[in-house]
């Protein structure tokens, strides 16, 4: 009785909305490669962390206020006299960091994996620029506790917009909107950070997932899965049904339908990421003084500079590429410049197989080499510059853009393994 | 199994390595700091603190995000008997732990004026504080005839100059016993170690709280990701 009535519900809707098309096409019926492994978490982590800030975030913006008298004050009040607000500012405050991290995750098995590569060169663009405006929605968000490090850092990182020639100064004024760093900057920061940036990233992740299942997924062999239409003997298809978007044009092979197989396996990743950032949430939030900088803990003052001003943690990276340049224009630009070079990816890479399993060991020690320098740049990112700092800042710098350049030279004729026809058992 | 074993591995090692620098950075400048040893479960020790911190240190320094009657539940102290023993000028049980003296007048009388208390644990740690405030040393040269080995040419005077008495700095920096203070260095020790806790917790109200939930979320989770894991196996059965 009551599964007819929700048939029956179904088909008024479908009749009105295709939702149950939408639903196997995106889900029940979508053939995602059998082979994925740990590195393919990060994905569905990336969402879950998502949702994390916007419901944590709504929340918190109900006791939050934006002024530069109240903001202080309100957190505290969050923390105090909020019920289980601590824990609510707590999951939000991890879930930056942890958006980071997952993000980072994801991006590094986009690049062993070859997954940047044609046809999947505008998914890694809507990736990119979910990356961008994350960096941007983090930066704001970070302005509003009005810590004192809060207060410095935006200073920091709004006062590099002043190396632009010519419009420079105005343009630090424009963004302020204020001579300095006051309450009506925090005020526009609060504006972006819960309406601007939020729904520029929602609907830039369901482009990022359009973008997907048009081009469909690869995975840790970079063996495609949709083979030409009538290529492949009926016996050697894939037993599952998969949506006729997919199977009208090719035969596809390896794959399972991603509801079931990866929902269930997707909530085993939830289960062990979770264990792992409620340990940080319930034992550690403070990050050891990563994730909540010491100095946060005193209201901002424009006359009271922090001992050592620190961007968190995640900006390290891009922060000591900007520090290691004597000039402050050509840091500035060096800065982008390092995440233009993300964005061109798929275009210094000229090779067409994807997998680090099948390429040469020299894109091997590349890939290591950057990987390395990217960690050793985020750490020094979060240390003061001493001259070894910046030696070493400047050698993993260039490691980092070397991987670049050193992929589009290499990557022409490359001496890869030969790439299987099928994703072995 | 074994790729799981290889994914928990992973995720250890990477909570391993992230929480290895922390220790080293989060420290600050050089300054030797002792132990406080404070113990946030030890009620009449945040009792005994809070006291402390009404006549001692509230004159000027506020804990402007802090209520009383939050601190009275907390701490495990009756209303009745908490505006009695803890409440001087007239406030109300839901009133903030503050004072009346100005910023400007006090920045006059001190030179800056004395700083809120209520997260000065979570700025500088239980361990500065438990140091700082036994390391006054006589300093002629001072306003107040006193500075600090911990916080150099500290604004405030030896508030608690009655107790601990003073010490003298010789020429290797070594502090040498107070003397003339109504309490003995051990006796004194245990007051600042108080104080500390009584600053800890107002810094954090619910750490205890949170500590104590995270054990409960952390066993769900286990449990969790065993039947999740074992869910994932049965699914996948018939693909391999």
């Amino acid at each position: 009785m009551l599964m007819k009535l929700f048939t029956d519900f179904m088909g008024w809707i479908d009749k009105r909305l295709p939702v149950t098309d939408a639903w196997n096409k995106h889900l029940a019926q979508y053939p995602a490669p059998k082979n994925f492994n740990f590195w393919y978490f990060f994905g569905s982590l990336a969402m879950l962390v998502l949702v994390n800030q916007i419901l944590t975030g709504i929340w918190l913006t109900m006791n939050y206020e934006p002024s530069g008298d109240g903001a202080f004050a309100s957190i505290e009040y969050i923390m105090r006299d909020v019920d289980f607000g601590w824990l609510l500012r707590y999951m939000h405050s991890t879930g930056a960091s942890a958006f980071f991290v997952v993000v980072y995750m994801h991006m590094m098995r986009g690049l062993m994996y070859g997954s940047y590569q044609k046809p999947r060169e505008l998914l890694w663009i809507f990736g990119m620029l979910i990356f961008l405006v994350l960096m941007a929605e983090a930066f704001m968000g970070y302005l509003l506790p009005w810590g004192n490090m809060s207060y410095w850092g935006a200073q920091v990182i709004i006062s590099l917009f002043g190396a632009v020639p010519i419009i420079g100064d105005d343009l630090t004024l424009w963004i302020r909107g204020d001579y300095v760093i006051s309450g009506a900057t925090l005020n526009r920061f609060f504006a972006l950070h819960v309406i601007a940036m939020p729904l520029v990233l929602v609907i830039l992740v369901f482009l990022h997932i359009l973008a997907l299942h048009e081009v469909g997924s690869n995975n840790p062999e970079g063996v495609d899965i949709k083979k030409k239409k009538g290529s492949v003997k009926p016996e050697e298809l894939s037993k599952f049904t998969f949506h006729k978007q997919y199977s009208e044009k090719y035969d596809i092979v390896d794959a399972v339908p991603f509801h079931p197989y990866y929902s269930v396996k997707d909530i085993m990743g939830v289960a062990g990421f979770l264990f792992l950032f409620c340990w940080v949430m319930f034992f550690a939030p403070e990050g050891g003084g990563y994730f909540m900088e010491a100095p946060n803990f005193t209201p901002a003052n424009g006359l009271k500079t922090p001992e050592h001003i620190a961007p968190v943690w995640y900006f390290g990276p891009f922060y000591t590429i900007l520090r290691v340049v004597p000039d402050k224009l050509l840091g500035a630009v060096a800065m982008f410049g390092a995440i233009v070079m993300l964005f061109a990816l798929p275009w210094f890479d000229r090779g067409t197989v994807k997998s680090v399993r099948y390429r040469s060991k020299l894109h091997l020690v590349n890939l290591i080499q950057f990987a390395v320098c990217f960690v050793v740049l985020g750490a020094l990112g979060t240390m003061p510059a001493t001259p070894t700092a910046n030696l070493i800042g400047v050698i993993a710098s260039f490691g980092y853009f070397g991987f670049f350049i050193a992929l589009w030279f290499y990557s022409k004729n490359e001496n890869t393994k030969p790439v299987p026809e099928r994703i072995a058992d | 199994m074994k790729k799981l074993i290889i994914a928990a591995t992973f995720g250890m090692l990477c909570s391993v390595t992230a929480l290895v620098p922390f220790s080293a950075v989060a420290s600050g400048p050089s300054v030797h700091l002792d132990k406080a040893n404070n113990d946030l479960s030890d009620k009449e020790s945040l009792k005994k603190g809070f006291k402390t911190f009404i006549n001692y240190c509230l004159g000027c320094h506020q804990l402007q995000y802090q209520r009383y009657n939050r601190t009275f539940t907390d701490l495990g102290i009756d209303e009745a008997e908490g505006i009695a023993d803890y409440m001087y000028t007239g406030e109300k049980p839901g009133d903030h732990i503050t004072n009346t003296m100005s910023d400007k007048e006090s920045a006059k009388w001190f030179g800056s004026a004395p700083p809120d208390l209520t997260l000065e644990a979570r700025l500088r740690s239980p361990d500065w504080i438990y140091t700082y405030l036994r390391s006054f040393y006589i300093d002629e040269s001072r306003p107040f005839g006193v500075n600090n080995t911990v916080f150099k040419d500290v604004g405030m005077p030896h508030v608690l100059q009655d107790l601990q008495g003073v010490s003298t700095k010789d020429e290797h920096g070594k502090l040498s016993p107070a003397m003339g203070g109504s309490l003995t260095a051990e006796e004194y020790d245990v007051v600042i170690r108080d104080l500390t806790n009584f600053l800890e917790y107002v810094g954090e109200p619910n750490k205890l709280e949170r500590k104590a939930l995270g054990y409960w979320v952390l066993g769900f989770l286990f449990f969790f990701f065993i039947i999740s894991y074992l869910l994932k196996k049965e699914y996948w059965k018939d693909v391999h």
